[in-house]
């Protein structure tokens, strides 16, 4: 598999209080066809990462809203698989230029959350897990992945501090990406002394409610140095499914969606673990970014935190894990985050990432999670 | 030269600890404490509301203007909790003070700043040569779902001002106003407790018209934020005023003295007034004051004040804003409940 990235663009995260969903998404995809040398007529197709617009603003059809925006006919289709729905559209993106269908598409992820008050975001939010079996009985996100972090203690030993270190050091990340929703460092003391939302995790331990967007060009191969220099590639994506409910799972602390997706995703560029240099996962709680480094292989199962302990997730350390602060620092516009990871591995791979660049980053991986772990999407990025 | 003749506040004398609320709903007392920058609030009696709190406050302003009610010839009374939904506060008000029957009123709604609206609308009567003197009042006894973050704020409490030409104890040099549809906090008719929009209350909100006021006020004056010596802005909260004095760029020390809220809580449409009134009570003669109210839906009144040589003199036949600060009594939350008749 190879297809190339030729453009990307995002919009600032956070409250857009002037921002409709459509300013924001136009502003993304503008930004991209820009930076991809290309104009809007040679798009043959949009795929466009969104979650909720339904419920978050009553809009529905959003693909064609954002084509009709654009002023093209061309196809433009919305893909949703809850907080993964921009890695969902990203896969679609892919395998249309794969089929030969399409040259150049637009895949571009927007939600807009904050016209909601916070328990409006949080009930539209529990869409995502499983109505009849969670949502009815009161759960909501952060308490299901406050049972997973209660069981991966438990099991592993995993500690508060180790969880904390997440917030801080994506924190300290976010500082340095200027589209981030917080720029501010924080201690291990202010996430445990933040207010509690569910035992163990407390506010700071969760990714906020945030406006945005993000999107990239695709586009076939061969055709990729006739509109830039320096087209990024994807390699390899994979995508795979758990159940919808955490109790139904054979365990709390493996994500299994997580786990086949990056099998897939190595199969399928002969690579492993160890050859990835970077990576943006999916941090929408901090114990969600512990799980993630061991079920991608960075680490043992249930050494996560210890690799936290040895710096080695921080800019500079072995494996480089959320650059762009995650979505604990840049914000969590549900739909984007999966094109906003993808818009960080380029940037990456391109050299381009400031203050925050891992030295010589060669192969990166992005890794976005729907629900409580129902659906996860890798993509493995080279130079 | 217009001014202020007499001014006055009024405070309930019961409180209610930010604890002994946050014990009821199983809330983090200190987390909220810190991010609210509240102590304790006001709580009114059984037998006061927004007639009775403005009467006092009222009197206040007429003991120290020193003039014969009846010279008043207007009355606004600003609230957004005025007893009746039909029936004039403010007649209530001009009856109990001995206002005779000459003069107009009416009661004005601007969420938290309508008491400044009713300044500006005294200040026009008396400039076009109408009346002599008006009396404008905010005040209120704020409204709060139990359980909602507003019941940590929603206060009591009023304060009056007698506008005038002459015997002023403060000049009002200039006010400048802002105004837009913005639908951060509203309460529709017969409903009970206001809704609010959340974190929207904030930038798009409450800094916007307040940061916009206060800055068109120094333009329009030419004013300088080093050329005051006080600085007043509404007090939602605790946290809320001095952000927006650090986003003007004040010397924080200034807002200091006018920040009632950490004791008495969001008195509404006595917020900014009573911060003006304590400001009042200990400013010396040529020291210069600015007050920015704001109201949801929203929009912010600023007033550059200047004081004069007839403040000592004056303020010392009226009771200070301080007295009723520190004249207290703490409720629980069960006897609070009764006195906002909730049991």
């Amino acid at each position: 598999m190879k297809v190339a990235v030729i453009g990307i663009g995002s919009t600032n995260f956070g409250e857009h209080w002037d921002q409709n969903l459509r300013q924001l998404a136009i502003e993304a995809g503008t930004k991209a066809i820009l930076d991809g040398n290309i104009r809007g007529r040679d798009l043959d197709a949009i795929y466009l990462g969104n979650m909720s617009a339904g419920r978050f603003i009553g809009q529905e059809h959003v693909g064609a809203m954002i084509s009709g925006e654009l002023g093209l006919s061309i196809p433009a289709i919305r893909c949703e698989g809850a907080c993964a729905s921009g890695g969902l559209a990203l896969r679609q993106g892919l395998f249309s230029i794969l089929s030969g269908q399409h040259d150049i598409v637009l895949v571009g992820g927007a939600e807009k959350m904050t016209d909601l008050m916070t328990d409006g975001v949080t009930s539209s939010l529990m869409g995502a897990a499983d109505q009849e079996w969670e949502s009815y009985y009161g759960v909501t996100f952060p308490s299901l992945y406050a049972m997973i972090a209660r069981r991966h203690m438990h099991e592993f030993g995993t500690t508060r501090e180790q969880m904390a270190k997440v917030a801080v050091k994506n924190h300290h990340n976010g500082i340095l990406n200027p589209v981030a929703q917080f720029k501010k460092e924080i201690t291990i003391e202010e996430v445990i002394n933040s207010p509690m939302v569910a035992d163990p995790l407390t506010l700071f331990d969760c990714s906020p409610i945030t406006d945005g967007a993000a999107a990239v060009i695709l586009c076939k191969a061969e055709l990729a140095k006739k509109y830039v220099e320096d087209p990024i590639y994807i390699v390899g994506s994979g995508q795979a499914s758990d159940t919808l409910a955490l109790h139904d799972r054979k365990s709390l602390t493996t994500m299994n969606a997580t786990v086949k997706a990056a099998q897939e995703a190595y199969k399928q560029t002969g690579l492993t673990s160890k050859d990835i240099d970077l990576a943006e996962v999916h941090d929408c709680f901090t114990i969600a970014e512990i799980v993630a480094t061991e079920d991608l292989g960075f680490c043992k199962k249930g050494e996560g935190g210890k690799l936290l302990d040895k710096k080695e997730t921080e800019i500079g350390g072995r494996i480089p894990v959320n650059t762009s602060g995650g979505l604990k620092a840049v914000g969590h516009p549900v739909g984007a985050t999966g094109i906003k990871q993808a818009v960080e591995m380029v940037l990456q791979l391109r050299g381009k990432a400031g203050k925050r660049q891992v030295k010589d980053a060669k192969l990166g991986l992005t890794h976005n999670v729907g629900g409580s772990g129902a659906t996860a999407v890798v993509h493995i990025f080279s130079r | 030269m217009i001014g202020i003749v007499g001014y006055g506040g009024y405070i309930p004398r019961f409180r209610i600890k930010v604890e002994e609320i946050a014990a009821v709903w199983g809330a983090n007392a200190d987390s909220l404490k810190k991010g609210l920058n509240i102590e304790e609030k006001s709580v009114p009696s059984m037998d006061e509301d927004t007639a009775t709190i403005s009467v006092e406050a009222a009197l206040n302003a007429l003991k120290m203007a020193g003039i014969d009610p009846k010279e008043i010839g207007a009355i606004y009374i600003g609230s957004e909790s005025h007893p009746y939904a039909v029936k004039p506060t403010s007649t209530i008000v001009g009856e109990a003070i001995g206002c005779g029957m000459e003069y107009t009123s009416a009661d004005t709604e601007f969420a938290c700043k309508a008491g400044t609206a009713g300044i500006q609308m005294a200040m026009g009567l008396i400039q076009g040569g109408y009346i002599k003197f008006g009396l404008a009042i905010g005040s209120d006894t704020a409204q709060s779902k139990p359980g909602d973050a507003l019941e940590y704020t929603a206060a009591a409490g009023g304060a009056a001002f007698i506008i005038g030409k002459n015997n002023i104890v403060a000049e009002i040099e200039g006010t400048y106003s802002c105004s837009s549809d913005t639908p951060d906090f509203w309460r529709r008719d017969t409903v009970e407790y206001p809704s609010h929009g959340g974190r929207f209350t904030g930038i798009p909100a409450y800094f916007k018209h307040v940061i916009s006021a206060t800055k068109g006020l120094m333009e329009k004056l030419s004013l300088k934020n080093t050329d005051f010596d006080y600085v007043v802005f509404h007090m939602p909260n605790g946290k809320f005023p001095i952000r927006a004095g650090k986003m003007l760029g004040f010397d924080l020390n200034k807002l200091t003295h006018g920040l009632v809220v950490k004791k008495i809580g969001n008195t509404y449409s006595g917020s900014s007034p009573l911060g003006l009134c304590a400001i009042l009570d200990v400013a010396k003669p040529g020291e210069r004051i600015l007050i920015t109210s704001y109201g949801s839906g929203a929009g912010s009144d600023s007033f550059s004040i200047k004081v004069t040589d007839l403040i000592e003199e004056k303020r010392k036949n009226a009771r200070k804003v301080q007295d009723y600060i520190d004249n207290k009594e703490y409720v629980t939350y069960a006897r609070y409940t009764r006195l906002r008749r909730g049991i």
